[in-house]
């Protein structure tokens, strides 16, 4: 069982088709894994055991019928940030605690059409607000590298149960750098894909216009084999693209010899740690090697901006999208109350976390009257001067490499009083939502035996790009095969 | 001191549409039971997204282009954030500062003609719920029940100018707004079922002194009757305040029905803050000058236009073209009346269609409390009718009696007219033992008449008439008396 454990999609594919392995087998193997870690990782708001199971059997029908994808009876986490019908969805919030939503999010339709295998909803920053996974309203998730140490967030657990072994693949949601920062932490694949590229329908929104659902994987093949599943147009989202989806796969060819690579000189910021700068410097020398021209010079000189005009822009969506949560019809209510409005105060008093709580009243600051122009206004604006400054750098280069965090995991309740300093760990990816921009983060190395992630961004749509850069660097260096050395009970 | 009233007035209609705003659910929720037309999407649930319903858009776009608005271009929705029950999501989609159309007018008839009442905007939003207010009858104790049917209908908001002059005013802006709605077929205009819903901000201020007081917003008025008594009540109280030496102050009042009164709400000091900013579900809209081309075409004949087509065409006076095109059902069942009437002078024709119309169903439909639309008598069946009068089967009076009866029953003229023996007598023969009896009991009359007094003929036609109980055509029976009295 000790071999499945690590097993890539396309490897777990090849099994099943070829007999074997079954799905039913390679589910219980995830739950045995996840039965003996889970206690100190915690990457599972709740595992669907059963469901997992009878998914299991039906999956293996379907490989018995000839009739199967690459994804079937592959077992998955879905963050706990996406409906799923009949399955709790929590946003790792008390507010939706007992939340089961009557509906799938489309990308959950998709994977089930598909013949996915859930075992379980991933852990998270309470409603994907933070880089720590510990702002989780439940248990913080812990890195498998360093128990001591956060996983990231906020897509926490879906990182932790890709990297150690507690499922194949997971969705996770991206809003400044949520997918990217905790595949990083965790030394995983994880890719935000391009905004509008993957519906956000049934995605429990935090910021609207910056959201967006992608893939975290053990390596890039599986990478590009999860986006081809839930990439497309979703009528359903009026902000999805109505653009034809490549097959990804295809792009997975490790050459890169003549590619224009640029590393944007704002992103090795003050205060980054000397190891990762290192790790970064070496993983663009490994690009150069592989035949990329790289170009030092580039520059965006608005980058120091993007994170205020990130917290004012997500916090203000975020304070509307967060509105709906009033007890009055669904999720927590407040038990008792004096009146209606008291009711309403109470629920969101005991339903929201201190971080949602400061989100909330940071979006309601900016947006209210008088400081509408000084802040949203310019923030937009400052927006569209992002957007620009990353199309003209395209214009020079095919990708950008980065830094996918300045540093390596920190210790778990370091940053827990500082938010300033929390938010500056996303330094490095929120400008790419602020974009709408894809990135990708792969594993670059290790500082200490902590994982560093390399960040690639590419103009919109430009997956296949991403992809095929991210391929060759890890056909070429192998970082992801290194395993994080988390053991069973009682170790 | 002389004031100067000034009304601006904001109206909701709901849309008639299939489906809602941003969801696929049915708006046909009148009768059905509280909470079955509703999904994910309109109850606000977490993770769902709106999708526009485009023949929302084409409504509201021909609305506008009825009340002579600019189309934008370039139009968005915005959230409109405020925390209430009512509201699934804690926020409105609605329109701010991009909104659909702007800049129209709509005219209204004034003494002495027509006046152009400015339109700031027309844009698209979304209905809320409804709240129940009940209360325990054991305990005393209040709560609400909500019902999401409403939420999620697509509601039309026009602006207009300050422009109206007087609660008249106010009062015929309004039923000539429901008229325009009705005629685009966009909304059914109904007040008391709350499918039109309007609010009024109402100022006076001293007679040609360009300056305004503080504006009073108006609330919680459910009928054409309570906007007028609503801002009479307002410019009665505010010249009270004013020439008492006291300061208006800008406020929300609310209609009070069974007071007659309005009642302060809110004052500035505590106004919402909405927090507006661009809805991020849902990208700006781009509406191509194809598209209004499209819909401007599809535009029906609206009042006005059908008001000068009825003065030229039937040679109505614009006063009675005016009332019969106000809706456009009376209109249409004027106009299939007169395709069905065989025969005569078109202008002589529509004149007594129209006074049917006027009268006896304006009459009608006022002590019955309905409309038009229905109305159990079709046109075909009064055409049936006045062919009865014309060809002297009925006399007027008689018709009179008939139509109600058909009003009532929805029966048909012959058929009433058989059943209750009521056609007219015309016929020399069956009259000539009435007026011979007339005559020889009034001596009187005939000696007068003789004498050259014509009222003395009236007096014996009356008296014939009186005999048959009204059946006698009163033509015959003059031409019977002359002809008697002549011989003798």
């Amino acid at each position: 069982m000790m071999a499945k454990r690590y097993l890539s999609i396309h490897e777990a594919h090849e099994l099943l088709a070829k007999g074997e392995v079954s799905s039913v087998e390679l589910t219980e193997a995830a739950l045995q894994r996840i039965d003996e870690v889970e206690e100190k990782l915690r990457a599972f708001v709740t595992v669907t055991r059963e469901l997992a199971l009878e998914q299991a059997r039906h999956a293996d029908e379907r490989i018995k019928s000839g009739e199967f994808s690459v994804l079937t009876g592959i077992p998955a986490m879905i963050k706990d940030n996406m409906c799923t019908r009949g399955t709790r969805t929590t946003c790792a919030s008390r507010m939706l605690e007992s939340f089961v939503p009557p509906y799938d999010a489309a990308v959950v339709e998709k994977l089930n059409a598909q013949g996915m295998v859930m075992v379980g909803k991933g852990n998270m920053d309470e409603f994907a607000m933070g880089s720590s996974n510990e702002h989780s309203a439940f248990f913080p998730a812990h890195n498998p590298w360093d128990l001591e140490r956060v996983p990231g967030g906020s897509s926490g657990g879906a990182a932790v149960s890709v990297a150690a072994g507690e499922c194949i693949y997971a969705l996770g949601s991206d809003t400044g750098g949520s997918i990217r920062q905790p595949a990083g932490f965790c030394s995983v694949v994880g890719l935000k894909p391009t905004y509008g590229r993957v519906s956000r329908y049934g995605l429990v929104a935090f910021a609207s216009s910056l959201d967006q659902i992608g893939p975290v994987t053990r390596d890039v093949t599986d990478c590009a084999i999860v986006l081809n599943a839930i990439a497309g147009y979703d009528r359903q989202d009026s902000t999805s693209v109505d653009r034809p989806v490549p097959d990804y796969t295809k792009s997975l060819v490790p050459d890169i010899s003549g590619l224009r690579i640029g590393v944007p000189r704002e992103y090795f910021v003050e205060g980054m740690e000397s190891g990762v700068e290192q790790v970064i410097r070496q993983a663009i020398g490994k690009l150069e090697e592989l035949g990329a021209e790289i170009d030092w010079d580039v520059s965006l000189p608005d980058t120091p901006a993007a994170l205020a005009c990130y917290y004012i822009i997500a916090p203000s969506e975020a304070m509307a999208n967060l509105a709906r949560y009033d007890g009055v019809k669904y999720g927590y209510s407040a038990p008792e109350a004096k009146s209606m409005w008291d009711a309403m105060e109470k629920t969101r008093q005991y339903g929201f976390g201190p971080e949602v709580k400061r989100r909330i009243m940071l979006g309601t600051y900016a947006l209210s009257a008088g400081y509408y122009e000084a802040y949203y206004l310019k923030a937009q604006k400052v927006r569209t001067l992002i957007a620009r400054e990353f199309s003209e750098a395209f214009a020079q280069c095919d990708v950008l490499v980065t830094p996918t965090s300045p540093t390596v995991p920190f210790r778990i309740g370091e940053k827990m009083d500082d938010p300033l300093q929390m938010y500056l760990s996303d330094v490095c990816t929120l400008p790419i939502n602020i974009a709408g921009i894809p990135g990708i983060s792969v594993p670059a190395g290790f500082v200490d035996d902590l994982p560093v992630g390399m960040q690639i961004l590419g103009e919109p749509f430009s997956e296949e790009m991403l992809l095929r850069v991210a391929f060759a660097y890890e056909q070429a260096t192998g970082w992801g095969e290194r395993k994080p050395p988390v053991q069973g009970k009682g170790r | 001191m002389e004031y100067e009233t000034v009304i601006g007035l904001e109206v909701h209609a709901q849309l008639l549409t299939k489906s809602k705003m941003f969801c696929s659910c049915s708006t046909d929720y009148a009768d059905a039971p509280p909470n079955t037309h509703v999904c994910p999407v309109c109850l606000g649930m977490p993770g769902v997204l709106p999708t526009i319903n485009r023949q929302a858009i084409e409504y509201a776009i021909m609305t506008a282009l009825a009340l002579n608005c600019t189309i934008a271009e370039h139009t968005r929705f915005d959230r409109k954030n405020y925390p209430y029950p009512d509201l699934m999501k804690g926020y409105q989609i609605s329109q701010y500062d991009n909104p659909l159309s702007h800049d129209g007018w709509l005219a209204i008839e004034v003494e002495g003609g027509e006046r152009r009442i400015g339109i700031t905007r027309v844009h698209q939003e979304e209905d809320v719920a409804k709240l129940w207010h009940r209360t325990e009858p054991a305990t005393g104790e209040t709560y609400s029940l909500v019902d999401v049917n409403r939420a999620g209908v697509p509601l039309m908001e026009i602006v207009s100018e300050p422009d109206l002059r007087s609660p008249e005013e106010a009062r015929q802006y309004l039923m000539k707004l429901r008229s325009i709605l009705q005629y685009l077929g966009v909304s059914t205009g109904n007040m008391e079922e709350g499918s039109f819903r309007c609010d009024a901000n109402i100022s006076i201020r001293p007679m040609g002194n360009g300056g305004s007081t503080a504006k009073v917003e108006v609330k919680n008025m459910n009928s054409f009757k309570a906007v007028y008594r609503a801002l009479e009540y307002e410019v009665e109280r505010q010249r009270k305040v004013l020439e008492k030496g006291g300061k208006l102050v800008q406020e929300t009042r609310g209609w009070v029905e069974e007071k007659g009164a309005t009642v302060s709400q809110r004052s500035k000091e505590y106004a919402h803050d909405y927090r507006y900013f661009p809805e991020p579900d849902l990208p700006p809209l781009t509406i191509s000058r194809e598209m209004v081309e499209e819909l401007r075409s599809r535009l029906p004949e609206l009042p006005d236009d059908r008001r000068d087509r009825f003065m030229s065409q039937y040679g109505l006076s614009r006063y009675d073209a005016n009332l019969l095109t106000a809706s456009r059902a009376q209109a249409d069942y004027f106009e299939s009346c007169l395709e069905l009437f065989p025969g005569g002078e078109g202008e002589k024709k529509a004149k007594t269609v129209a006074n049917w119309l006027l009268g006896e169903y304006a009459r009608l439909f006022n002590v019955t409390e309905t409309e038009i639309t229905e109305c159990r008598v079709e046109p075909r069946h009064l055409v049936e009718m006045l062919g009865l009068i014309g060809e002297g089967t009925l006399s007027t009076t008689m018709a009179k009696a008939v139509f109600e009866e058909m009003f009532h029953s929805g029966r048909r003229a012959p058929e009433i007219v058989q059943e209750k023996g009521l056609a007219q007598v015309s016929a020399a023969s069956e009259l000539e033992a009435v007026v011979a009896q007339v005559l020889a009991d009034n001596a009187q009359a005939v000696a007068d008449y003789r004498q050259g007094r014509e009222q003395a003929l009236k007096f014996m036609v009356g008296q014939v008439m009186r005999a048959t109980r009204g059946q006698a055509n009163p033509q015959v029976v003059n031409e019977m008396l002359v002809k008697k009295l002549e011989e003798g």
